[in-house]
């Protein structure tokens, strides 16, 4: 899959997802249908483009569509 | 006066140990007077509230705390824990109170100058508040705005020439022992191979792809300063596979008093005369030591490198000249599970630069872990579930009667189909020529 393919299809199916605005990395490696390893150079240029965004609980680490969710504009600047 | 009343914070100074209370206070009044002129850039006050918040916590007795967030440096996954209080009114100084990592220098060794820029930067553009160290190793900045982060970040690393530390589902800041700096025990570089698998796994170690924290620690021996063996995912501890040396006059100085046991550690007290058969030979876990005469004997092979006699006696006994380390993996704290100590892995290999076997079996353990980890499982959970023969499968290793540490209590290694000559099936009348119904 290339990488335009694989933003595309990451886009949408986590725009689709209702009421649900972070997802493991599991979860894109699914939905990518790649190995972690190969899945992982996907995502690091989704967060470099900034399409998505890290979000961390301080013991896990989770993915979101940036700017999606409550909180995203609770944490923007101040 | 303080900002706020905290009568149950103040009885925790009553004890005779140092108190964090009393260290906030100091640094709330060193904030409050502000002697050097510092142009703070998150409220002055800062101080005040944490210890505000912290005493309500204690009167409702529950957090105020909420967890987590979207903060961090740009293209890090890690490094930066989003905190935010949950009455922010009350006390605005900690309505975002974001944790740092900083990734912590190898052994733990700085210079006051080091030490100095860090705590002024902090002081600068944070709550002056830092945990020396926190579990992972790290040094641990306590308490900082969002807009604070990428100016910190920057500073860091431009000026000090300092990375964030690891944190959530990433490779965690590697931490090690003083090692050979310091330490005659070390049974290999720690800090090498620390420094070398920090700077060989940043990527792992900022940009989470893990299912969940993955630690890796590094103890120079067996006594294991740094208690990766009930830590780490993959601990490395060092060995020796030849003898203890031992240097019989030192031990007949130990018998004579001339030398102090444990290096005089334990002289506070009158323990009497040292007794070496009670004190070392008796304590022995395995049995293998023994006294002919004068003279001290080790039956090597059956030494599980507990260190007591070395310790007892660093003159007389020093460890092995052929030294390499032990890796052990799968010990972690009791979230799922309870608590699990490490199991042995490889019993010993070679810790020499540019230290690619050690690289091999790392990156099939989380080939495997990344692959079949479900999500928030840590690695010794995975091999529990799926058994220690699989992980012995994914990393190509060969079953080792010291990989068992006692009969019966580790899972259990089958022969396979295709391991046993002739596989399951066989002719049953051959069979019944040897064995009766």
């Amino acid at each position: 899959m290339d990488y335009e393919e694989a933003k595309e299809k990451i886009i949408s199916t986590l725009s689709k997802k209702k009421g649900k605005t972070k997802f493991y990395f599991n979860d894109l490696a699914k939905i990518l249908e790649a190995k972690p390893r190969d899945a992982k150079k996907i995502v690091n240029r989704l967060v470099q483009e900034e399409v998505l965004e890290f979000w961390s609980s301080g013991s896990t680490s989770m993915y979101g569509l940036k700017g999606a969710g409550k909180q995203a504009a609770a944490e923007e600047g101040d | 006066m303080p900002k706020h009343e905290t009568p149950m914070l103040d009885q925790l100074e009553s004890g005779p140990w140092p108190s964090f209370v009393s260290d906030i206070k100091q640094e709330a009044e060193s904030r409050a007077k502000n002697e050097r002129n510092i142009e703070y850039q998150i409220p002055q006050d800062v101080c005040e509230d944490i210890l505000g918040v912290l005493e309500l916590s204690y009167k409702h007795k529950r957090t105020h705390w909420k967890h987590g967030g979207i903060v961090g440096v740009f293209g890090y996954g890690g490094g930066v824990i989003g905190r935010y209080c949950d009455q922010p009114e009350m006390f605005p100084g900690v309505a975002h109170f974001h944790t740092l990592r900083v990734n912590q220098p190898g052994g733990k060794f700085y210079t006051t100058e080091y030490l100095r820029q860090l705590c002024d930067l902090w002081e600068f553009r944070g709550s002056g508040i830092t945990n020396m160290h926190g579990s992972t190793g790290d040094i641990v900045f306590l308490g900082t705005t969002t807009p604070q982060l990428e100016e910190i970040f920057y500073e860091m690393t431009h000026k000090l020439n300092q990375d964030l530390g690891g944190s959530g589902s990433n490779l965690r800041t590697p931490s090690d022992c003083v090692g050979e700096a310091r330490c005659e025990f070390a049974c290999y570089d720690t800090q090498a191979l620390c420094y070398d698998l920090t700077m060989t796994y940043q990527d792992e170690l900022h940009r989470p792809a893990f299912p969940y924290k993955f630690k890796f620690k590094f103890d120079g021996c067996p006594n294991c300063c740094v208690a990766s063996i009930a830590r780490a995912d993959m601990s490395f501890i060092g060995t020796w596979r030849d003898d203890i040396r031992i240097d019989q006059e030192a031990v007949q100085a130990y018998i004579g008093g001339e030398l102090a046991p444990n290096a005089g550690a334990h002289k506070g007290r009158d323990w009497g005369k040292f007794d070496i058969q009670k004190e070392v030979i008796d304590l022995c876990p395995t049995q293998c030591m023994w006294m002919e005469g004068k003279e001290l004997k080790i039956d090597n092979k059956e030494c599980n490198r507990c260190m007591h006699c070395i310790n007892v006696m660093p003159r007389a006994l020093r460890i092995g000249n052929d030294r390499g380390l032990s890796i052990l993996v799968g010990a972690k704290a009791p979230i799922l599970d309870g608590a699990q100590m490490g199991s042995m892995l490889v019993p010993f290999i070679k810790a020499e630069a540019p230290y690619d076997e050690i690289k091999e079996i790392i990156e099939k353990i989380w080939d495997w872990w990344m692959e079949e980890g479900k999500n928030r499982e840590r690695l010794g959970e995975l091999m529990k579930r799926q058994g220690f023969q699989k992980l012995l499968e994914v990393t190509e290793l060969k079953p080792d009667p010291r990989m068992v540490q006692e009969p019966r209590s580790n899972p259990y290694i089958f022969w396979k189909e295709e391991e046993v000559e002739g596989g399951w099936d066989r002719d049953i009348n051959e069979f019944r020529k040897y064995h009766q119904r």
